[in-house]
């Protein structure tokens, strides 16, 4: 579904990512590891078009990406939450959500009926109801998580990368998001890239991990052989 | 059924205008009415952009004064009449508009802001220097007592629609003033108001959410030079005589600009009711005290309000409205 071949990206004279190959089935659930300042941010801008001049190719479900600006990647199928909220401040919860249902689910093209029946849907499945009509602002850290998934989501997805949507929750918050992206991979079928640094979140939610360090991928396995690559602890932990 | 009483009171607006002209015969109102008009369009031009979109145009006298110079220069060219002017001036501006959009619009915040500033510069020298038009020396429209358009008499004092060209003017700004009321209300209750407001609010978010940041910016840019340079044609029928300096003048940029950020950006009501308010301000304290006044009068109100309420008059309405709940 995703193929990565090659892809390099420099700012000035320091090299984020280097030489990154990866490619992401369909219906997968890929965790994507690294300590602070691997390249996890910059590769998943490079997928969704944030940064546009990198070297490589990116492409999705055998079309190329590259020089497709972000708004038009969303469109064809993929979409993002940010590590750090950023909801649109003057609207409230649920015109958050008209805002992708409108410009980018099934192309832009959903009728006026069922954009609102997919808000009220998507605002049931994340518990946010109760806060539908009230502007941003009065959200909790979990409840703005919420949101950010759910604007992705409804952006109607193949594939959602989810950048850290667990930092800073606590162990409940934790699984209560966890459950969320699991119920709806499977619910949806729609690949789910997850950037996480909670291990407990990246060994159950994965199928599988990729680990960056220093902008180059050091481990691509299963949740439990990577664990036990040497390279993944010293980059974690150091020698 | 809200949306017909609009345009019930819209069309009213119209006939209202145009009664206001057969019946009163002092020339102050119209004098005043077309001043305050002028700010008027202006401000809700920019909140187009500035408000709706959240890029703060220093450069609107650029349009404004462009509009106005495209109708001196169909006039020098071929003694267009007044409707062509105006139209000049908007297509002058509309693709000037797109042009600068497209070279400004990837910069952000106080960047975009010097950046039109720097458009406004350029755009007085040139015409500064273009002796075709005047240069320095400013350009002359002699506009004629009567006009007549396919048989009928627009103008003249003997069973003409209108006495005279002013309160022709006066009509036809009117006209313009609710037409871009009407244009902002769209913008507002559509798909493409609310794209603006998300990218306002945030840009990667709303380009990550499927928004084409860069297209709607450039409409409303478009859109917003547009309506300066129509209001910029009517400018040297009215005055009969522009020179640069005025028609380039900062004021005109400034008082676009606060008018909107006085009266509130999130609707087309605030930059209405700030150059109701501000206009008629700045008429008082021209005909009482002087007309250098003015700006002061502006400034005062922008620091005000910047302060104490920074969504605006409306903002404070809706604000002291709650607090009375």
């Amino acid at each position: 579904m995703l193929e990565i071949r090659n892809l390099t990206k420099m700012f000035g004279g320091f090299t984020a990512l280097s030489d990154i190959n990866i490619s992401v089935e369909p219906g997968e659930r890929l965790g994507l590891i690294g300590p602070n300042g691997s390249g996890k941010t910059t590769l998943i801008n490079c997928i969704s078009g944030s940064i546009q001049d990198y070297e490589g190719e990116v492409d999705f479900n055998g079309q190329g990406l590259n020089g497709l600006a972000a708004h038009k990647r969303t469109r064809v199928g993929i979409s993002r939450s940010f590590q750090i909220p950023k909801p649109f401040t003057s609207m409230t919860i649920k015109e958050n959500l008209l805002i992708p249902l409108e410009y980018a689910a099934q192309g832009g093209d959903l009728s006026r009926a069922s954009i609102y029946e997919e808000a009220d849907k998507l605002i049931n499945t994340l518990g946010l109801n109760e806060k539908a009509d009230q502007l941003t602002s009065g959200l909790t850290q979990i409840e703005m998580r919420k949101l950010e998934l759910a604007r992705a989501m409804a952006a109607k997805p193949k594939l959602l990368i989810s950048d850290e949507a667990m930092a800073g929750l606590s162990s409940s918050e934790v699984d209560d998001i966890l459950k969320i992206l699991i119920a709806l991979n499977e619910a949806t079928k729609v690949t789910i890239i997850m950037i996480e640094h909670i291990m407990r979140a990246v060994m159950s939610f994965s199928e599988r991990v990729v680990c960056l360090d220093a902008g180059k991928v050091i481990a691509n396995a299963t949740p439990n052989e990577v664990i036990k690559i040497p390279a993944v602890e010293k980059a974690y932990l150091g020698e | 059924m809200k949306s017909n009483r609009f345009y019930l009171i819209m069309l009213g607006l119209v006939i209202l205008s145009y009664l206001a002209t057969a019946f009163i015969d002092n020339q102050y109102p119209f004098y005043a009415g077309f001043a305050i008009l002028q700010l008027m369009v202006m401000a809700l031009a920019w909140n187009i952009l500035g408000g709706y979109a959240g890029y703060v145009n220093f450069g609107s006298a650029a349009f404004f004064g462009l509009g106005a110079y495209g109708a001196i220069v169909s006039y020098q060219l071929f003694a267009a009449p007044l409707i062509i002017q105006i139209l000049v001036g908007g297509c002058v501006c509309a693709l000037l508009g797109l042009a600068t959009g497209y070279l400004t619009l990837r910069l952000r915040g106080v960047y975009f802001a010097i950046a039109t500033l720097a458009l406004l510069v350029v755009a007085e020298t040139l015409i500064h220097n273009w002796d075709y038009v005047g240069g320095a020396a400013g350009a002359y429209i002699l506009p004629s007592r009567t006009l007549e358009f396919l048989g009928v008499l627009i103008v003249g004092k003997e069973g003409g629609l209108f006495s005279n060209n002013k309160e022709l003017l006066f009509f036809l700004l009117c006209n313009l003033a609710l037409l871009t009321i009407i244009i902002c209300r769209i913008i507002e209750n559509s798909k493409y108001g609310r794209g603006l407001a998300a990218l306002r609010d945030n840009e990667e978010a709303a380009e990550s959410m499927g928004v084409p940041t860069l297209k709607l910016k450039l409409i409303a840019t478009v859109i917003s030079a547009s309506i300066m340079g129509i209001n910029g044609g009517f400018f040297p029928y009215f005055m009969t005589f522009i020179e640069p300096t005025s028609a380039f003048s900062l004021d005109i940029s400034v008082n676009a600009l606060a008018m909107s950020l006085i009266g509130g950006t999130a609707t087309w009501l605030g930059p209405v009711l700030g150059a109701i308010i501000l206009g008629t301000l700045q008429q008082i304290a021209t005909v009482t005290i002087s007309s250098e006044i003015n700006l002061l009068i502006v400034g005062l109100f922008l620091v005000g309000f910047v302060i104490f309420a920074p969504d605006g008059f409306l903002g404070l309405i809706k604000k002291l409205g709650k607090r009375g709940d």
